[in-house]
């Protein structure tokens, strides 16, 4: 059971997050290619090592930044979207 | 006949005897022994029988390293696979052996090992693949496995879990874990130190020592007091049987009674690895006897249990720890001899025979070992071999925190290498053995162990060596793996099962790893290790279960008024995790009765799990419009509009209503299992796309109970209870909202409906639903109303080919495959989903929801197949999602997706379902009142 820090709550269990997928996984727009649509549907890094990551914290509803190594699992941050917190 | 009793045993309360049944025979103990000692005092050699071939198996150690004795727990606290060294003894205790058929001592199977040389490892794979494996498997199987399971035995009780935090965790509570325990508590730090053990002290249970002027146990018994005073928590039975991520370790702590060991989750700041070493077997032929025992284990019985396990016993070491367990057992009485495989006696003066420098050859003896023939060729009788091969130092916990073995060529020992964050290790898992050097400074007076050698087991031995007794894997077997090529530890272990015994095999991986590297001729380090995992020791899988079982596995959510409704008659099923009422009445009957009914005058339905997530501020139109297939932002304030949610995949994953209660305010009615995902899906794109001052989300489905009135007479039986609002259609026509007042509180009317009839959705506080709900009923009588259950509302909605997401639909279901196609040709800007519903690969998948006429008389079934035969052979073309016999319509009701099927109307298709064929006509999919005449009726 990993421990990560919420930006709002501080450590808690990692089963009280959600995954929300690679951080740098932008939407692309509406005219967007097929290849580039399906890539951000479907393609993912899958990292070994550090990693940028969007997660919720369930019990708060909120997303945050989290940085961390998969191979480790350090957290080496958490950080608020959108300069909350 | 060889084990007895000595007048010591300090653990020993003789006060009471007490006696178990082990394989039908009764063994006499005390209260303070182990099943194991008690075994033994009793001159029981033979404890079980060997995995493969049936060897006969006797006690080898006195702790969580024990391979061999392992037996059944029968009666009301039946367990399998009990550890009978760590076991207590109990009055009434009934023990089976395992693989004894039918005790261990006469055991029919034992025969297998005169074929011993025709089942080498991975037998079953060479042997029984011709013709067919699974012609013989049943009975390999049969014969394979540990204790049997009693079927009609109740099973563990259940222990819940603890979750606690420390600043140091200590594990092992040895002569380390004790200082350290100390240190850490002194130092006004939170600790708690546990000790897989009955009592703590480890070693200093049955090692000769004194310590600053005490024995040894008084020492410990001073530290527990002084331990337990600075407020140290000490968990003894309980074994650390897992490191995990950030600190946290996993502990099963043995309950009394018939309760699963408890879990407790320790995160500590630091956890201090004390737990010890485990000695080492000798290789020499027929290594296996009972009798054959860890030098440690002879001493532990003795000084602990006032046991002797031997008579004429022979100590064979490479060590000088093995000299405490020849003095002690000579004190007692026994007559011993002591092999020191290092070439020569330790110093000092010894009252036993010592033979310098000789390694024993081979045991002697049948059942049992009779005597020992050295490489002198010297004979020596004896009823018991205790032998120390060294120590192997327990660092499971800090292999499986990522730490990384370094190979000790001093110890000849694997050990802690680099040090990992949070975990540190300490006394004899770091191979400090000396008592003097675990405790400094502090006035011990013990045996000094001096060097050591090692006797790893060599190639084309004469005769049978054991490396893991439990399993049957000799030397041979790691040699043939040798010749087949399978050199890897990894690939040792699989295809030897070499450390897969329940032991996870603290004896056998070393000197297993140590002769595949001379036969590969590499270091014992270049050879490696085996990855170590959790568990250290098994755990019972209803000690993870915890509490976690009947109605807590899956905790149900519950309606306002669900007490109301028992009274009623309810027959309550679950539905997307909320327990409903499926019908009211004794037998399903009532399901038709109550479906026809609703249509003729009112029913009353609780529909409170209804979503209502309400979306809230200045950008809450722009958000909806993005969040739903359909455009939402034309809606007018006090109208409600059906529409979808799509995956961003553009698979329908929702749908419902969405209320507009002002110019910034919606509600969004989703699917009562899909609340917690609609509102997680809302919260995720609300943060990612949208400015976070000026749109929130807020999920009131649990504030409100929402209760439908349906039917022609629906308006009627409302305007009867006067709920203060114009209900008229004009005022209030289909889609639309209004707020009324009932005794005092709001109540939301919204005109919606899922059955097809004129329908009303009141919405109000939950805690004051009862009130309206009573008055309902009462009113409704005039009306002929009837309660719906959720199966009746099912044949309702399905005679109107309205649809349940995920009943209806499947991961891949677009909006146009329902027939919705206005938004994908027509909408401007961007939505959910909306670029995936262009992908070319998503548009080949048409597969439309039409209704389905069954020819025959009976409904088809749910499930069944539309099959065409395509070039000779048979496809499905879709499938049936709902079906149903309609008390309306009188025939049967179904939906389906079927390939095309839009385009198909008419055209009669073949449905296979369970080997049956069907037919059926694809029709539309709303079979009942298709103008919509009955909502204004
Ligand atoms: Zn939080």
């Amino acid at each position: 059971m990993q421990l990560f820090t919420c930006p709002f709550c501080g450590p808690r269990p990692e089963t009280e997050f959600h995954f929300g997928g690679d951080a740098d996984n932008d939407r692309p727009g509406a005219e967007a290619s097929d290849a580039s649509w399906t890539d951000y549907l479907f393609f993912r890094h899958n990292r070994k090592g550090p990693a940028r990551e969007i997660w919720m914290h369930l019990s708060c509803r909120e997303a945050f930044l989290m940085e961390r190594d998969t191979v480790t699992h350090t957290v080496t941050a958490t950080l608020a979207l959108g300069g909350e917190a | 006949m060889s084990g007895w009793r000595t007048g010591a045993g300090w653990a020993l309360d003789r006060s009471e005897s007490l006696s178990f049944t082990f394989d039908g025979k009764t063994v006499p103990t005390f209260k303070g022994d182990t099943v194991a000692s008690a075994l033994l005092a009793s001159g029981q050699r033979i404890v079980g029988r060997s995995f493969k071939y049936h060897r006969p198996r006797g006690f080898w150690g006195a702790g969580s390293e024990e391979p061999n004795g392992i037996a059944d727990i029968h009666g009301a606290q039946h367990r399998p696979n009990v550890q009978m060294t760590l076991e207590p003894a109990a009055q009434g205790l009934r023990l089976r052996s395992i693989n004894g058929h039918p005790t261990a001592e006469h055991d029919r199977m034992a025969f297998l090992d005169r074929f011993s040389r025709f089942i080498p490892a991975a037998f079953y794979y060479k042997t029984f693949m011709r013709p067919d494996w699974h012609l013989f498997e049943p009975r390999i199987r049969a014969m394979a496995g540990l204790g049997r399971l009693d079927l009609a035995a109740q099973g563990f009780g259940p222990s819940a879990s603890v979750n606690t935090t420390c600043d140091v965790l200590v594990v092992g509570a040895g002569p380390a874990g004790l200082a350290a325990a100390k240190t850490e508590a002194k130092a006004g730090r939170k600790v708690i130190l546990c000790d897989e053990g009955m009592h703590v002290g480890g070693s200093l249970l049955y090692r000769p020592a004194r310590i600053d002027g005490q024995e040894a146990r008084d020492w410990v018994a001073a530290m527990v007091a002084e331990l337990t005073a600075l407020g140290v928590r000490i968990l003894a039975r309980t074994t650390a049987f897992g490191r995990y991520d950030h600190g946290l370790t996993g502990l099963a702590e043995a309950q009394p009674g018939g309760a699963a060991p408890r879990i407790w989750h320790v995160r500590a700041a630091e956890t201090i690895l004390a737990a010890g070493a485990i000695e080492r077997h000798l290789p020499f032929a027929n290594n296996d006897l009972p009798g054959v025992m860890s030098a440690e284990a002879g001493l532990h019985y003795l000084a602990r249990f006032g046991v002797a396990v031997g008579r004429r016993v022979v100590v064979a070491t490479t060590n000088g720890t093995a000299y405490d367990t020849a003095r002690a057992l000579h004190e007692a009485g026994a007559e011993v001899t002591l092999l020191d495989l290092r070439g020569r006696a330790a110093a000092g003066q010894h009252p036993f025979r010592i033979i310098a420098g000789q390694t024993i050859e081979t045991a002697l003896g049948r059942r049992q070992v009779e005597a020992v023939r050295l490489a002198s060729g010297e004979r020596i009788e004896a009823d018991t071999v205790l032998v120390s091969g060294g120590h192997t130092p327990t660092v499971h916990l800090y292999s499986q925190a990522q730490g990384k073995l370094r190979w000790d060529e001093g110890l000849r020992a694997f050990l802690p290498g680099d040090p990992v964050p949070g975990l540190r290790v300490i006394g004899a898992a770091v191979g400090i053995y000396d008592l003097s050097r675990i405790l400094p400074g502090q006035g011990v007076v013990a045996t000094a162990y001096g060097s050591s050698t090692a006797l790893w087991p060599k190639p084309r031995a004469k005769g049978r060596i054991w490396l893991d007794m439990q399993n049957d894997v000799t030397t041979k077997d790691v040699e043939l793996a040798h010749r087949e090529n399978l050199t890897s530890v990894e690939h040792l272990k699989r295809y030897t099962t070499l450390g897969m015994a329940n032991d996870q095999g603290r004896m056998s991986n070393l000197p297993g790893l140590a002769l595949m590297a001379e036969l590969t001729g590499r270091s014992i380090p270049e050879t490696g290790t085996t990855t170590y995992r959790p568990p250290f020791s098994p755990v019972p899988l209803a000690s993870f279960a915890g509490l976690r079982g009947g109605e807590l596995m899956n905790p149900v959510r519950r309606l306002p008024l669900e007490a109301e409704h028992r009274v009623d008659g309810a027959l309550f099923r679950e539905y997307g995790g909320w327990l409903r009422p499926a019908w009211f009445g004794p037998d399903e009957g009532a399901v038709m009765r109550e479906a026809k009914a609703a249509r003729q005058g009112v029913g009353l339905f609780d529909g409170s799990p209804l979503g209502k997530i309400e979306v809230i501020g200045p950008d809450a139109a722009k958000f909806v419009d993005f969040i739903y297939y359909n455009t939402m932002s034309t809606l007018k304030p006090g109208r409600c509009r059906y529409g979808f949610v799509l995956t961003e995949g553009g698979a329908v994953y929702d749908d419902g209503v969405l209320v507009r209660l002002d110019e910034n305010r919606f509600i969004v009615s989703c699917s009562s299992s899909h609340v917690q995902g609609m509102g997680l899906l809302l919260e995720e794109w609300r943060q990612d796309k949208f400015d976070r001052s000026r749109v929130v989300i807020h999920d009131t489905t649990a504030n409100y109970a929402t209760l439908t009135v349906t039917g022609p007479k629906s308006r009627d039986l409302l305007q009867a209870i006067g709920l203060e609002a114009a209900l008229d259609d004009a005022s209030l026509p289909h889609m639309a909202l209004t707020l009324g007042q009932f005794q005092g509180d709001e109540v939301r009317i919204t005109r919606v409906s899922f059955t097809g009839d004129r329908s009303y959705e009141l919405s109000i506080r939950a805690d004051r639903a009862l009130g309206l709900w009573r008055r309902l009923k009462e009113a409704g009588r005039a009306f002929d109303a009837v309660l719906l259950g959720g199966e009746a509302l099912m044949i309702l909605r399905a005679e109107k080919g309205y649809i349940v997401i995920g009943k209806d639909t499947d991961g891949r279901t677009r909006p146009m495959d329902l027939g919705v196609k206005g938004p994908f040709e027509k909408r401007k800007g961007d939505y959910l989903g909306r670029r995936s519903l262009h992908l070319p690969a998503v548009a080949d998948q048409a597969r439309d929801l039409v209704g389905l006429e069954s020819l025959g008389a009976e409904p088809l079934p749910v499930g069944a197949h539309v099959v065409e035969t395509v070039a000779g052979k048979r496809r499905s073309r879709g499938f049936v999602t709902t079906s149903h016999m309609s008390p309306n319509l009188n025939r049967p009701i179904a939906l389906g997706l079927v390939e095309g099927g839009s385009a198909r109307m008419g055209e009669v298709v073949t449905l296979h379902h369970l080997g049956q064929e069907v037919q059926a006509r694809i029709a539309p999919v709303c079979a009942l009142d298709p103008e919509g005449r009955l909502l204004d009726a």
